[in-house]
């Protein structure tokens, strides 16, 4: 009984007051981006800032209810709240309503409900609960089968949604598998993929293979650790590909440069997996494994590229990538959304002094391009606060879930501060063209009754068992 | 387990690498480049529309029916306002105060950034003098807009007019705005597609003086307007022209169509108006006016007025006969005049007659037999009513035609439930619908109708679906030619031949010789009276011309004419020899005075 009222006491206040300052600045941001002289008050319920000011009272009280319930409560019902939110994102899918070409939305009485955003804590608290199982042990097949499909299948749900920004959300959970035990390899592969896939679509295929045998011999070398052997590989490889050259040349083959490097990459790939095999060193038929993977990758990146991906989202990369610019088209928003926060100079143009944003020149500026009134009204000092409170934000969350004695509670709190910081990454880095466009919202800034609500609860959730964390029963 | 703690480092440490990559990119976008602020907080982008100049229309002769002049509209951005002198302002544009006032209002009630348009359509004279004047005027600029133009003032009801476009079509259509301009009736709107081109943009950048300071970024982003496509309608601008002023001071209408490739060559609806008259800023009232009158300028009769289409009839009914086989060339009937049961005769001649003579004669009591016949053919009146409508249907009538015109009627050819729901399911046979023998009773036609009916004739036995234009051009492309369906009627060709006989003779052998008969060149007709219950009867023609290879077909509808052969027969041959010869022959003009002079508006008052 005593703990019970000390529950206020124990909610970690810092985090609260960050949120609070967060939802006022978004909302001050809301207010300029979509004001105009022609509508007087900011209760007006017909704007969007209006609006905004209702769903954040909303969220508010959403969040006293999270605090006064007993924090049990979201451990015991951890998987049937996932279990409902799934039932939900099905029937979206069955019977939502299409908007922006998402069909992610139940549209009720003129309001709109987006189940997807608050599958987030859901899929959060399954995890949590299943990772926090007394006997729990990451490297079973059948725990990473269930992590996967906890993870996954409300992604897959809601990429059939085509709401692929969001589903993309769902790869951050690698973080926090990261943080519970899962090898720093993955972190390294998915690295390796992403710069693969930007080099495969931006460099030639000879300046990649040059790229990958120079990293490759460097790998040798920190494996290996001696620097003789280093020689006599390169000297090797030097030699086979020399040979297959003088052949091509010979037999008047027309070997591009590409096909020789190749040639000779695989036969010497050949001789030295024997080679590590013979001498028992694994490692070094990994990397030998890993070259080809990635070679391989590298090749069908662009099939998939052409193939998988939508033409939108084809443009979009390239746009990103610099290997096609088409202001007027995939690059207009970005173009857009740059020359707004450019121009905002170090101290910005003022509250409601923003001309970019105000022309309609930035699309969805009150959602997804809410950080570009903050270029531009508030300047560099301005977006540089905003950057700072949010990684404050994430750090302080981190340190949280650290101090956590339940691994339930460690494992959603590292949930909640990766889902925040993806949601951040991704949206900042798409204003300033860092990132392709991916429609997702800033966490607590973005216009929407949906997303503010549901970063509160994932939020105020945490705080809740937080509040609890002396408990032993969790 | 304790470097799993450590990897709390690792995760902070990509948080931290991100935030900085951030701050980073800012401070290069935000501080160090100055490309950025070169679009400095007092400059704004403006958004102009570039309107493409609507597609052109033309005559078959390539003759232009309608093209453009340049208009200009005044728009106002309330937020860019400063003070100017209201008074001149208002006198250059002639018009109020108060009207400007309240513009003004609406244009902020609308928005504040976004430009409303408050006065349209100014003159390219009164735009030369005011364009000098407008850096007088933050706030106020000026968009050139296109404003049809008629080089002739005729074909209205063909053509039809541009208004502007209605709420519930920007809503459908993203293409318009408010205050675009969109085809309302008539050509302008069935080839709306066509003809409105496609929107281009401009981007300027101006100061806050609303002055400009040039293009942006050199017109990269600019989006040049495409060109309206051209149209080249089946009309004769010759024959047009020369068939509304035969109508002048009456009303009904006349369609000419080729029969050989269903091209309307020329359709009036009278009263008409002068199409110059819903163009410009004088439109509304102008259109306020023609759509109060009492002589319904505005609707188009020659597709909408549905008359019953009297003694013309005889002639489907002729076909229907000799394809059913009630009759052959030579099956007689008697006729006792006007003491003949149950259907009168009204004229003197010999009897008995056959089919040839009997179209001459226009005799009811034959007709009568025929139809009691083609019913009678079958078992049950049902079955030869059916049979009997069915080849109507197959000459266009009882349905719309097709057209590329827009508000066809239907008319009406009855169905078989409809008597039976008046008399009763088998209480019904030949005699209780006589009237139909005759062209008259429940039948109803459109002029359109009845010209499509004389092409089938002239076809002997086919029409092509009536159309008024012939192809569409874009600036750079090919030229489009529309294809329109061929329908063959259930009448085979061999019975026309009889028929088109007595046609002939109609024009040849009767009183019609004297102002129908066109020399040189051998016409076919049948002249029809409507009657009227409220008025002066209708006189009704159809022809067509020449006999062999025919190049027009044709039907004129005078209202309160009269006798067919009185005002419907002559015009109807002087269309033909306007279009065939050119011209009137001397010994025709006489005739044709009469039919200019004829003011048949005065003879009825109104209801
Ligand atoms: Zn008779």
């Amino acid at each position: 009984m005593v703990r019970r009222n000390t529950v206020v006491g124990n909610i970690d206040w810092v985090t609260v007051v960050i949120y609070i300052i967060l939802v006022f600045l978004g909302w001050v941001n809301i207010y300029s981006a979509v004001y105009n002289e022609d509508s007087q008050g900011i209760f007006d319920i017909s704007q969007r800032y209006g609006k905004q000011l209702v769903w954040i009272g909303a969220a508010l009280v959403l969040a006293f209810f999270i605090i006064i319930i007993e924090s049990r409560f979201y451990v015991f019902f951890g998987y049937l709240i996932y279990g409902i939110m799934l039932l939900l994102l099905i029937s979206v899918l069955i019977f939502g309503t299409e908007v922006n070409g998402a069909r992610s939305w139940f549209i009720i009485g003129g309001f709109g409900f987006q189940p997807g955003e608050f599958t987030k804590f859901a899929t959060a608290l399954a995890l949590a609960k299943y990772i926090s199982q007394y006997n729990f042990k990451m490297y079973r097949l059948k725990s990473l089968a269930i992590i996967g499909f906890i993870i996954f299948f409300p992604a897959l749900l809601i990429f059939l949604q085509h709401d692929t920004g969001s589903a993309l959300v769902y790869t951050v959970f690698i973080l926090v598998l990261y943080r519970e035990g899962l090898t720093g390899v993955v972190l390294f592969f998915i690295l390796l993929v992403v710069v693969l896939f930007i080099l495969a679509l931006v460099i030639s295929n000879t300046a990649i293979l040059v790229f990958m045998l120079v990293i490759s011999f460097l790998s040798f070398y920190i494996i290996h650790q001696k620097f003789k052997d280093l020689w006599k590989v390169v000297g090797v490889f030097g030699l086979i590909v020399a040979i297959v050259w003088g052949i091509g040349v010979f037999f008047n083959l027309q070997f591009t440069n590409v096909s020789v490097l190749l040639i000779g990459s695989v036969i010497s790939a050949l001789v030295f997996l024997g080679l590590s095999i013979r001498k028992r060193l694994h490692k070094i038929s990994l990397l030998i494994v890993i070259f080809f993977g990635s070679l391989l990758f590298t090749i069908s990146v662009g099939h998939v590229f052409e193939n998988v991906l939508q033409e939108h989202q084809q443009a979009r990369i390239k746009e990103l990538l610099g290997i096609e610019s088409d202001p007027l088209g995939a690059g207009y928003n970005v173009n857009q959304s740059k020359i707004a926060i450019g121009s905002g100079g170090f101290l910005g143009k003022g509250f409601l002094n923003g001309t970019q944003t105000k022309f309609n020149f930035v699309p969805e500026q009150s959602t997804d391009f809410i950080f570009c009134t903050v270029g531009e009204e508030w300047g560099f000092l301005g977006a540089f606060t905003v950057i700072t409170l949010f990684i404050f934000l994430f750090i302080r969350l981190i340190w949280l879930a650290e101090r956590q004695r339940s691994v339930f509670s460690r494992v959603y709190g590292y949930s909640v501060a990766t889902i925040l910081f993806f949601h951040f990454m991704v949206n900042i880095g798409m204003t300033i063209g860092l990132m392709p466009v991916i429609g997702i919202p800033l966490p607590f800034f973005s216009y929407g009754g949906s997303s503010l609500w549901s970063f509160t609860i994932l939020l105020f959730i945490f705080l809740r068992l937080d509040a609890n964390r002396l408990d032993r029963i969790l | 387990m304790e470097n799993l703690v450590r990897r709390q480092y690792i995760i902070s440490g990509i948080i931290l690498l991100t935030a900085m990559v951030f701050v980073a990119k800012l401070f290069r976008l935000q501080v160090l480049s100055s490309a950025y602020v070169q679009y400095a907080t007092n400059n704004v982008l403006r958004k102009v529309v570039q309107y493409p100049a609507r597609g052109l229309i033309y005559s078959r002769n390539g003759k232009l029916l309608v093209y453009n002049k340049a208009a200009y509209d005044l728009l106002v951005t309330p937020r860019e306002l400063g003070s100017f002198d209201t008074l001149s302002l208002c006198n250059m544009l002639n018009i109020s105060v108060d009207y400007l006032a309240s513009e003004i209002k609406a244009a902020k009630k609308y928005s504040y950034y976004k430009p409303s348009i408050i006065v349209t359509q100014i003159s390219s004279e009164d735009y030369a003098y005011f364009q000098e004047q407008l850096y007088k005027y933050p706030g106020f600029y000026v968009q050139p807009r296109t404003l049809r133009e008629y080089p002739r003032s005729i074909a209205a009801h063909i053509l039809g007019y541009i208004s502007e476009a209605s709420q519930e079509l920007i809503n459908k259509d993203n293409y318009y705005n408010p205050g675009d301009y969109t085809g309302a009736t008539g050509i302008e709107k069935k080839y709306e597609r066509y003809l409105r081109g496609e929107k281009g943009v401009k981007y300027f950048l101006v100061d806050v003086h609303s002055r400009q300071k040039g293009s942006y970024e050199n017109g990269k982003r600019d989006v040049p307007a495409i060109v309206g496509e051209n149209i080249i309608t089946t009309i004769d601008m010759g024959l047009q022209e020369y068939a509304e002023s035969l109508m002048q001071n009456k009303k009904g209408s006349i369609v000419a169509i080729e029969p050989s490739t269903g091209e309307i060559l020329a359709m009036v609806s009278a009263p008409y108006y002068d199409p110059n008259m819903l163009v410009g800023r004088s439109r509304g009232v102008n259109y306020a006016r023609l759509s109060t009158d009492s002589l319904k300028p505005l609707f188009n009769r020659a597709l909408m007025a549905e008359y019953p289409p009297g003694s013309t009839f005889k002639i489907a009914n002729s076909l229907i006969g000799l394809q059913e086989g009630a009759i052959n060339n030579y099956t007689s009937f008697s006729c006792s005049g006007p003491a003949s049961y149950p259907i009168r005769c009204t004229h003197d001649h010999v009897s008995p007659l056959s089919i040839q003579s009997a179209i001459r004669e226009s005799c009811n009591p034959f007709f009568w037999n025929n139809f009691r016949l083609i019913i009678g053919n079958y078992s049950t009146t049902a079955e030869g009513y059916n049979t009997w409508r069915n080849h109507v249907l197959s000459f266009g009538f009882g349905h719309k035609l097709g057209t590329d015109l827009l508000s066809e009627m239907d008319g009406n050819v009855p169905l078989e439930s409809f008597y039976n729901n008046i008399y009763g399911r088998r209480h019904w046979n030949a005699m209780t619908i006589r009237s139909m023998a005759i062209g008259q009773g429940e039948l109803l036609v459109t002029p359109l109708h009845l010209a499509n009916f004389a092409a089938v004739v002239a076809n002997r036995g086919y029409y092509i679906v009536p159309h008024v234009v012939r192809s569409v051009q874009g600036y750079n492309s090919e030229k489009e030619t529309l294809g329109f369906a061929k329908k063959t009627s259930s009448v085979k060709p061999e019975y026309f031949e009889v028929v088109i006989n007595g046609m002939q003779d109609v024009v040849e052998k009767t009183s019609l010789r004297y102002t129908t008969r066109v020399q040189g060149i051998e016409v076919c007709g049948k002249t029809g009276t409507v009657q009227n219950p409220h008025g002066s009867d209708h006189s009704v023609f159809i022809a067509f011309a020449p006999k062999d290879n025919p190049k027009i077909a044709l039907s004129v509808y005078v209202e309160n004419g009269g006798w067919g052969s009185r005002y419907a027969a002559p015009i109807a041959s002087l269309v033909i020899e306007k279009y065939i010869n050119g011209s009137i022959a001397n010994s025709r003009k006489w005739l044709e005075k009469k039919m200019l002079d004829a003011n048949l508006l005065d003879t009825i008052q109104p209801e």
